[in-house]
């Protein structure tokens, strides 16, 4: 990967719905700030995301891969 | 809901009751509040915040915490600016919803009811009073709810570990237990509070956690009362862990001169002062009732114990003194969570049991649109971007987002909204979704978790399927968290709609379908628990099975003599044992057992062997009630020796009067016979409290008996450390030993001669007992096969495991099988009769349902792709995947299945699909993140 002194990762954030989507939701109520590079796609549990979708976001361009639950 | 609001009075009786509430004003208007906390921020006074007990501040509007319920703010007028000197009204200026009414008033209402639980919970104890521990004047003295708060992630220090005084993090904490609890010195609590023991030993743990030293942490206790299920083994780990537990009731907290540290002096085991600094001390705090609880229970007449609890009885463990006041929780004694939320079932079960014949005559029926069949066109996609007052619009520019939407695939149409929640919106919507002929809807504006049911609703009342819904969250994961970056928020914005649209776009109809409700019940154990559920089930109007394997009801408690409160147990199973027999809705199977159980919630097929026959029955629910038996020792002489007895052997002297206890000169009991150690890692929680009550009974029949108690810990919770501490005044001696040096026991003609040490006198002892009373665990039957029949979960020791140890006691993981009594833990009567209710009322909410609705999102498995490996069923925490063996597929039973998709995961053939998650969906997600 070529780093420089702009590379801004793009990370796909799989956000288990009862947990991390939730505290997620939550660090907006607190107003906490975090920088702007996760996308989060909701699931109904972290159990749920199999392999195929690490590998499919790491295909589509992503940067990084992030589960929580 | 009503919120802010008391009663004042409570009239009627039973089935009509009217109840007078005072609601005081919010000043907010709840329906246009959109909790966005812009009034909280522009608010410029200051007030002590309760929630964190004083440790921080917050507003004069605000919301008492993050998860507040309903999730409005409020304005504390106490404190209010405007309202105590006319001027300011700065959250009516800036509030974007005109959500604020300086003009709300007091209402005064009128309930019509049948009757009322009372749940008013506890306060903590204020230490203020006692000097000795400098609460008031040392800073870094806190109560266990201030550590509680500086431990909390949402507390005054982000959950960073600090101590009050200079914000530096403490290296060495002490606890002391028993601040307002066992005390009729310095207070007059005399009761133990129950839950102290188990919150410090948690808090000495997490607050190690939560240090980046090595933190010392010492709890100063007198009996450590771990006495709930998997309790003991927690605190072994914390000692494990390096935790100091030090057997002593501290002397005094002092400060140290020239520093904010605190110097502890207290006494040990061995009389040897000690004095020893901390950086901080933590007082473990009692329970108690507030003040006003107290004023509202004399007004209401419900009476109560000298320590202000409910004065309620061993087999009516939710009733009050009044007809139709039920309670729950901590008012009726200290109590644990587990134990509050089983009280708050079995109250449920009570309150409604002499209501059960009107049940279902207040409910109307919403009418619903006929649903529009869209699986034909192609997807019309409306996009509704919220700006949320300013919460989004002020960070992201919505006029862009919303055009961007308008150039994405399959979108027809667009609309920015001030408030896409609010009511008129709602109404406009519906009518734009019939106009536009849309099939497909996304919302970019809050969370789904709190807003995807209300657009849903709209969904429905437009004629569409209410899973033709996105959400995007520009506000809680974007405008909210990005605010000081307003062009990576917009971009952020577009991303998340573009992911929504490239997933509504997939998206298809699902649908639920109602499967009927066997609305009978299975219990399985007629003791006292067993009964008790049935005879509240069929109260409460359901036919019900009681299975028994033996030939009588009653099960342990037929060994009783007494409840702790002197109850006469065997009159009481005699009466229930009666009433159960008589009951024309109860079937009892008695020398009966299950063969084997098929179906699943409200649709269960169980199997029974009679003594005659094999009979089947189809029943909606069961509850496992099976009970757990006396451990019969292998040491101590047990069974070699006349004079040693177990606890239900010395009740049944009592009960028979036994001419042998008159002429007893010396009792020795000894504790935890098969409890807390390698076999039984766990405490029975009953048997000191059993001890205790013998021995008080062996002192009422012959005052000049000699009376020894050799325990561990004394375990008298609750309202039962008034029988220890009488006890102790009758007399009788507890002197305690260790593991590692257990009483020693030789035969001595009619007698048995016990040698122990006395860790005071520092001396052994030895003793010519009459009797010696075994206090001997309760262990499980460990019932393996009634385990698989039901497909529910056992621990190690052999207790059932439910869904949830604090949240859901008397749940199992599988839907529609519940259980209560002793199978669960070994528990007292009023604590297992309490679960039976609960259990009872578990039952109910299935019961009283004439179907289920199943469906939505679950887990479907496509039997073309199935390999038939099963790894699906295996990972499936439900058990709500089964093998269909003639096809050699799996398949899922949707009246199961929770949607979690693990086996969507795990299957290799993609074959297994979450509905409303599946692939396609998911991957169409991924690549619209990733397309700009």
């Amino acid at each position: 990967m070529v780093q420089n002194e702009n590379f801004e990762p793009r990370i796909i954030a799989f956000m288990c719905n009862w947990c991390t989507y939730g505290a997620a939701d939550l660090a907006g109520v607190s107003r906490l700030s975090y920088p702007p590079n996760i996308r989060p796609v909701r699931v109904m549990c972290s159990a749920t995301v199999s392999p195929h979708h690490l590998l499919r976001a790491l295909q589509e361009g992503a940067d990084g891969v992030l589960v929580g639950g | 809901m009503l919120t802010l609001s008391e009663v004042t009075d409570i009239s009627g009786e039973e089935g009509n009751l009217q109840v007078k509430v005072l609601q005081h004003p919010r000043f907010v208007d709840m329906d246009k509040c959109i909790a966005c906390g812009t009034c909280a921020e522009k608010c410029p006074k200051k007030v002590e915040d309760q929630y964190n007990a004083g440790l921080m501040k917050r507003k004069a509007i605000y919301v008492p915490y993050s998860q507040t319920v309903p999730l409005k703010y409020a304005i504390d007028k106490d404190n209010c600016i405007y309202f105590q000197k006319g001027k300011c009204r700065a959250c009516e200026k800036f509030c974007p919803a005109g959500a604020i009414n300086f003009e709300d008033t007091e209402k005064e209402l009128d309930l019509k009811v049948g009757s009322v639980i009372m749940a008013p919970g506890f306060t903590s104890f204020d230490p203020s009073s006692q000097d000795t521990y400098g609460y008031a004047a040392l800073p870094n003295v806190v109560t266990s709810l201030e550590f509680e708060r500086i431990l909390s992630a949402t507390g005054p220090f982000m959950g960073h570990l600090s101590r009050p005084s200079d914000k530096s993090e403490p290296k060495k904490i002490a606890w002391f237990q028993c601040v307002g609890s066992r005390d009729m010195n310095r207070c007059d609590n005399g009761y133990c509070s129950s839950v102290c023991c188990m919150y410090a030993v948690k808090q000495t743990l997490i607050a190690k956690e939560h240090s980046d030293v090595d933190l010392d942490c010492t709890v100063f206790f007198m009996d450590m009362r771990t006495h709930g299920k998997d309790f003991d083994r927690y605190y072994e780990h914390a000692q494990e862990e390096g935790i100091r537990f030090i057997r002593s009731r501290v002397h005094s907290a002092e400060p140290v001169p020239g520093t904010d540290d605190v110097l502890v002096t207290y006494v040990d085991e061995r009389g040897h002062q000690e004095r020893e600094i901390f950086h901080m001390v933590v007082l473990s705090t009692g329970l108690e009732i507030d003040e006003h609880v107290v004023a509202l229970s004399q007004r209401l007449g419900i009476e109560l114990d000298p320590y202000h609890f409910v004065q309620s009885d061993t087999f009516h463990p939710v009733a009050t003194s009044v007809s139709g006041i039920y309670a729950c929780g901590a008012f009726t004694g200290p109590k644990d969570i587990p134990q509050s939320v089983m009280e708050a079932s079995a109250a449920a079960c009570a309150a409604t049991q002499p209501l059960a014949v009107s049940r279902n005559t207040q409910t109307k029926t919403v009418e619903i649109p006929a649903e529009k069949d869209v699986t034909r066109e192609p997807p019309k996609i409306g996009v509704f971007v919220c700006n949320c007052g300013i919460n989004i619009g002020g960070v992201i520019r919505v006029p862009e987002v919303a055009e961007f939407a308008g150039t994405l695939p399959h979108v027809v149409y667009v609309e920015e909204n001030l408030f896409t929640c609010s009511q008129d919106t709602q109404d406009k919507m519906t009518a734009v979704i019939q106009e536009q002929g849309l099939n497909r809807v996304v919302v970019a504006a809050c969370t789904p978790r709190t807003h995807e049911e209300l657009f849903q609703e709209t969904l429905i009342n437009a004629g569409l399927n209410k899973y033709l819904f996105e959400m995007a969250n520009i506000r809680n994961h974007d405008s909210w968290v990005h605010a000081n970056d307003p062009d990576a928020a917009t971009q952020k914005a577009k991303d998340l709609v573009r992911m929504a649209v490239a997933k509504a776009g997939l998206l298809s109809p699902l649908h639920q379908t109602d499967l009927p409700v066997h609305q009978s019940a299975l219990v399985v154990g007629a003791g006292v628990a067993g009964m008790t559920a049935a005879l509240s089930l069929a109260q409460q109007g359901y036919p019900v099975h009681l299975v028994e394997k033996s030939g009588t009801f009653g099960g342990n408690a037929l060994q009783l003599h007494r409840a702790y409160q002197g109850e006469d147990v065997s009159a009481y199973v005699k009466k229930l044992t009666d009433e159960v027999s008589a009951h024309d809705r109860i079937t009892v199977y008695p020398e009966s057992t299950i063969q084997g159980v098929d179906g699943f919630i409200g649709n269960f097929t169980t199997e029974i062997q009679t003594p005659d026959t094999t009979e089947t029955i189809a029943h909606g629910v069961a509850i496992l009630a099976t009970g757990a038996r006396e451990y019969k020792p292998d040491e101590y002489l047990y069974g070699s020796h006349k004079a040693v007895l177990t606890h239900s052997e010395m009740d049944r002297l009592f009960m028979n009067d036994d001419p042998r206890l008159k002429a007893a000169q010396n009792v020795v009991f000894i504790q935890c016979v098969g409890s807390r150690d390698e076999t039984h890692p766990y405490c029975s929680k009953v048997c000191c409290t059993h001890s205790v009550e013998s021995a008080l009974e062996l002192k009422r029949r012959n005052p000049d008996i000699n009376v020894y108690v050799l325990y561990r810990d004394m375990r008298t919770y609750g309202k039962r450390e008034d029988l220890y501490r009488e006890a102790r005044k009758a007399g009788i001696l507890f002197v305690r030993y260790a593991l590692q040096e257990k009483p020693k026991i030789s035969d001595s003609g009619d007698q048995v001669r016990v040698v122990f040490r006395d860790p005071i006198l520092d001396r052994e002892l030895a003793v010519e007992a009459d009797f010696l009373c075994l206090a001997t665990a309760i262990v499980s039957y460990h019932d393996q096969t009634l385990a698989q029949f039901f497909k529910v979960p056992m621990d190690a020791d052999g207790w059932f495991l439910e869904a949830h140890q604090k949240l859901r006691p008397v749940d199992f993981a599988n839907d529609g099988v519940f259980l209560c009594g002793m199978n669960h833990y070994p528990k007292p009567l009023d604590e297992s009769i309490a679960q039976a209710q609960a259990a009872a009322s578990r039952a109910l909410t299935v019961l009283a349902m004439d179907t289920i609705n199943v469906g939505g999102v679950v887990c479907h498995i496509d039997p073309d792709l199935c390999a038939g490996c099963l790894a699906c069923m295996n990972v499936c925490p439900y058990g709500a995947i089964s093998e269909d063996k003639e096809k050699n597929v799996a398949e899922v039973n949707e009246a199961l299945c929770k949607g979690c998709g693990a086996c969507a995961a795990t299957c290799p053939c993609e074959a297994a699909i979450l509905m409303g998650f599946n692939n396609q969906e998911i991957y169409a997600q991924i690549k619209g993140a990733l397309a700009a």
